[in-house]
């Protein structure tokens, strides 16, 4: 277990007394509703701005892989409150919210023949189902909206609807190119529900919970003060990790697995119809999907809240948190400005034939390292070694079979 | 915490009940799917968090999909209404006959029994003590449940593999 | 080993983000319009006419208005009036100048054939794109006070082809000065031995001098 002493530390408390504070203020039988209130206020203002820099920042790093600048002269507007106008550009940084407007004030066209109904909700459900994973995240040491004995399970169930936003969207549009494109997103996402979680029943076994405040908790140790005890500093934590990241990657339809939403491919997929304001949604709902499974991924494998080293710890924990999960973003954008979009059958093929049966591995790799977890002395140095076995031996030989048949790409033209 | 369960009942009831007088066969089918959220948010009430969290992530998140694949990949054209009539009066007269029996019986059974409060305890609905008690007593059911899936997944897998001649450029 | 290609693109991707910081080669933005490229010499868009002074651009236009533009260009884009009197070109010889000369530059194509087929150097291509205009239709319609420039802007904008121009229509006036040279001298001669001929107790011939023609550049 870690070292307490900054549990009560200033910092830490100060969103919980300023919750209670403003609670106290209000009359007792409101006062259980207005302490959630104030949680979900905070955790939708916190991630919707975390939204909009996350599309400013994804643009100009995405720039800049590619040797140009990104959008760099949005600035104020020119009706702002200031009594003169300021020709600051702010470095583009406004660019999110001249995007919202954009979004706002588009037209809404709507295809006459589409069931109503069903195209206004298919954005309404996804945007809430991605929110809704977001209230068993542990931010900061005392800062999870709720904490709940099954949090792994309830992220993944809420996850998991999202899927059917998707048909709804691809079937409500009477398109029958928007439906194909619905289905084959819906054969990706499902495909690689079954590494994102069995990814993650490695850490479920050692830790023998399903509570993502304990997963966090059981990873404070520092060895010699300077080494933390992430999962990702283990072997099976590491394939683990790096399993979860391909997953997260394809169950957020984001490049190199952005078929669904690529321009080339039948449009723009499912979101054909949609325009204004409702692709915005869409668009947020798959941005609210990539920060909550960065949220997650850094929760179970780099520690949560925890500080890398011992004497880090006076910076408060959910800045911490926040550090890790820009960090996760960061290579998320990285992935995405380097890699090539996969096919629908290479990238099925990857999930069934490839991380399946790595992910079956590596839970089996975590149970030795469980039982093994009494050795000490030389025999660590035969259970690490036994441990990454398990991991790189298969790892090559499915490598091998994944890429066997296809003679190494020659081209004929280019140098 | 009787108007939270009116509104679960309410929800599920509904939507089920709809389900089956809307022509529209995706409707239809979505309107299924509502109420299998409605069940989760009853399990939700009881207090049975793990229970609600695998029926949202089994029924809404996987079985949707079977159902709407299933829906979409068998019929020709899904916009065109169901029709209405029965096949006979004779039909109609029947089902209604058998539904007001069916409805008639159950009302009766839950009038005439006595709802008491039990003496018993709540089980501890911990995830841990669930694991446990699938592992320890309920361990041969788990090993049973768990060959029949690998059955069915095999069967599902020849099934889906059998015509591989007729494409020839499969790679591998 | 399945992903190291993979492990290679990141670090091409982090070289490219890292070299955009501190090596101006590798940012290619170029922040309009503080910042412009440079157009190539051979970039075109619409015609413009020559005048050979820049004091007088409208009465020193190389044009003589033979219509041949007019006629060639594709899309029919421009429309010229005739003068009814002559004046004097850049050589003397009196010419007829274009009244009215009227380009639609929204209908122009930039096919340069204007450019090809004029006889006398008098209309090149501009390089001007960056025009908007409020009206749909008079908006973009050049008109000869427009058009005309002078050969100074000439050079300005395609230094090689303006070198090069000046170069052969100045050849050619010097070839048709030595023709005409030419000529008055075998005239004289002519004339000369004539008059030797006839007259043998005359006194010296009266030599007559050449003419010789001012040229104004």
């Amino acid at each position: 277990m870690s070292a307490l002493p900054p549990a009560g530390s200033f910092l830490e408390r100060a969103p919980l007394e300023l919750r209670d504070a403003v609670v106290q203020v209000l009359p007792v039988p409101v006062q259980w509703l207005a302490h959630h209130l104030i949680t979900i206020v905070a955790v939708l203002a916190v991630f919707g701005l975390f939204f909009a820099f996350t599309t400013i920042a994804e643009r100009k790093l995405l720039a800049r892989l590619q040797n140009r600048r990104g959008p760099n002269r949005t600035g104020l507007p020119r009706f702002s409150i200031l009594p003169w106008h300021l020709k600051h550009t702010l470095f583009g940084l406004s660019q999110p919210f001249a995007d919202a407007v954009k979004a706002l004030t588009k037209e809404d066209i709507v295809p006459a023949a589409a069931d109503k109904l069903l195209h206004f909700l298919a954005p309404v459900v996804v945007v809430a189902f991605s929110l809704m994973t977001f209230a068993v995240l542990p931010f900061g040491r005392f800062l999870i909206p709720v904490d709940i004995d099954a949090a792994l399970l309830y992220f993944f169930a809420a996850g998991s609807a999202t899927e059917l936003a998707i048909f709804m969207a691809g079937w409500s549009s009477r398109n029958k190119y928007s439906l194909l494109a619905a289905m084959r997103a819906l054969a990706q996402l499902i495909s690689y529900e079954l590494p994102l979680i069995l990814s993650v029943v490695p850490i479920v076994l050692i830790t023998g919970t399903l509570s993502t405040q304990t997963i966090v908790v059981a990873q404070g140790n520092w060895s010699f003060g300077l080494l933390p005890h992430w999962f990702v500093f283990t072997p099976w934590g590491f394939a683990g990790f790096i399993i979860f990241l391909i997953s997260a990657l394809a169950e957020s339809n984001r490049s190199p697995f952005d078929l669904p939403e690529a321009e080339s491919e039948l449009i723009a997929g499912h979101l054909t119809e949609y325009s204004g304001f409702k692709y915005a949604l869409f668009f947020m709902a798959e941005y609210f999907g990539l920060t909550a499974l960065s949220g997650l991924g850094v929760t179970l494998f780099l520690g949560g809240w925890q500080a890398p080293c011992a004497f880090l710890e006076f910076i408060p924990s959910y800045l911490w948190f926040m550090l890790k999960l820009i960090g996760m973003i960061v290579f998320f954008i990285w992935v995405r400005g380097t890699l090539l979009r996969l096919r629908i059958d290479q990238l099925t093929r990857l999930s069934w034939q490839f991380l399946v049966p790595l992910a079956l591995i590596n839970v089996g790799n975590a149970a030795f390292w469980s039982l093994t977890s009494g050795w000490s002395g030389p025999l660590q140095l035969v259970r690490w070694g036994v441990s990454l076995a398990v991991i790189v031996i298969p790892f090559i030989a499915m490598g091998r079979t994944l890429t066997a048949g296809f003679a190494p790409r020659t081209y004929r033209y280019a140098p | 915490m009787t108007v939270a369960l009116i509104f679960i009942a309410v929800l599920m009831l509904g939507s089920a009940a709809t389900a089956m007088v809307l022509r529209n066969l995706i409707h239809s089918a979505l309107l299924l799917i509502a109420s299998w959220a409605g069940v989760a948010a009853f399990y939700l009430w009881a207090g049975a968090e793990f229970v609600a969290f695998a029926q949202v992530l089994v029924y809404v998140g996987a079985i949707s999909m079977v159902v709407l694949f299933a829906v979409l990949l068998t019929r020709q054209n899904l916009d065109d209404r169901q029709p209405a009539e029965p096949a006979s009066r004779a039909r109609a007269l029947a089902a209604v006959l058998i539904g007001a029996s069916v409805a008639g019986v159950i009302t009766a059974t839950v009038l005439s029994t006595s709802f008491k409060p039990s003496a018993a305890e709540a089980p501890n609905a911990t995830v841990k003590q669930i694991g446990l008690d699938l592992m320890e007593s309920h361990g041969a059911t788990l090993l049973i449940v768990g060959v029949i899936l690998t059955v069915a997944l095999l069967g599902a897998t020849v099934i889906a593999a059998t015509d591989k001649k007729s494409d020839p450029e499969d790679a591998q | 080993m399945l992903g190291s290609g993979i492990i290679n693109g990141l670090a091409v991707t982090a070289k490219n983000f890292l070299g955009s910081y501190h090596d101006p080669k590798r940012l290619v933005t170029v922040e309009y319009p503080e910042q412009r490229t440079v157009l190539p010499e051979a970039y075109r868009n619409f015609p413009f006419l020559i005048s050979e002074n820049a004091d007088d651009p409208l009465g020193t236009l190389r044009c003589v208005s033979c219509l041949t533009c007019e006629k060639e260009c594709p899309p029919q884009c421009i429309v010229i009036v005739r003068s009814k009197d002559k004046k004097p070109d850049a050589s003397g010889k009196p010419q007829f100048y274009p009244a009215v000369f009227n380009i639609d530059t929204s209908v122009c194509m930039g096919c340069q054939i204007c450019v090809e087929v004029c006889p006398f150097d008098s209309i090149k291509m501009d390089k001007v794109f960056e025009v908007t205009a409020t009206d749909r239709f008079t908006g973009l319609l050049l008109t000869r006070d427009q058009l005309a420039k002078p050969n100074s802007y000439y050079h300005q904008i395609h230094p090689v082809e303006a070198a090069e121009v000046d170069a052969r229509l100045a050849a050619d006036r010097k070839a048709a000065e030595e023709k005409a040279r030419a000529a008055a001298a075998a005239k004289a001669a002519a004339a000369a031995a004539k008059a030797t001929a006839p007259s043998n107790s005359a006194d010296a011939p009266v030599a007559s001098a050449p003419k010789v023609s001012a040229t104004t550049v």
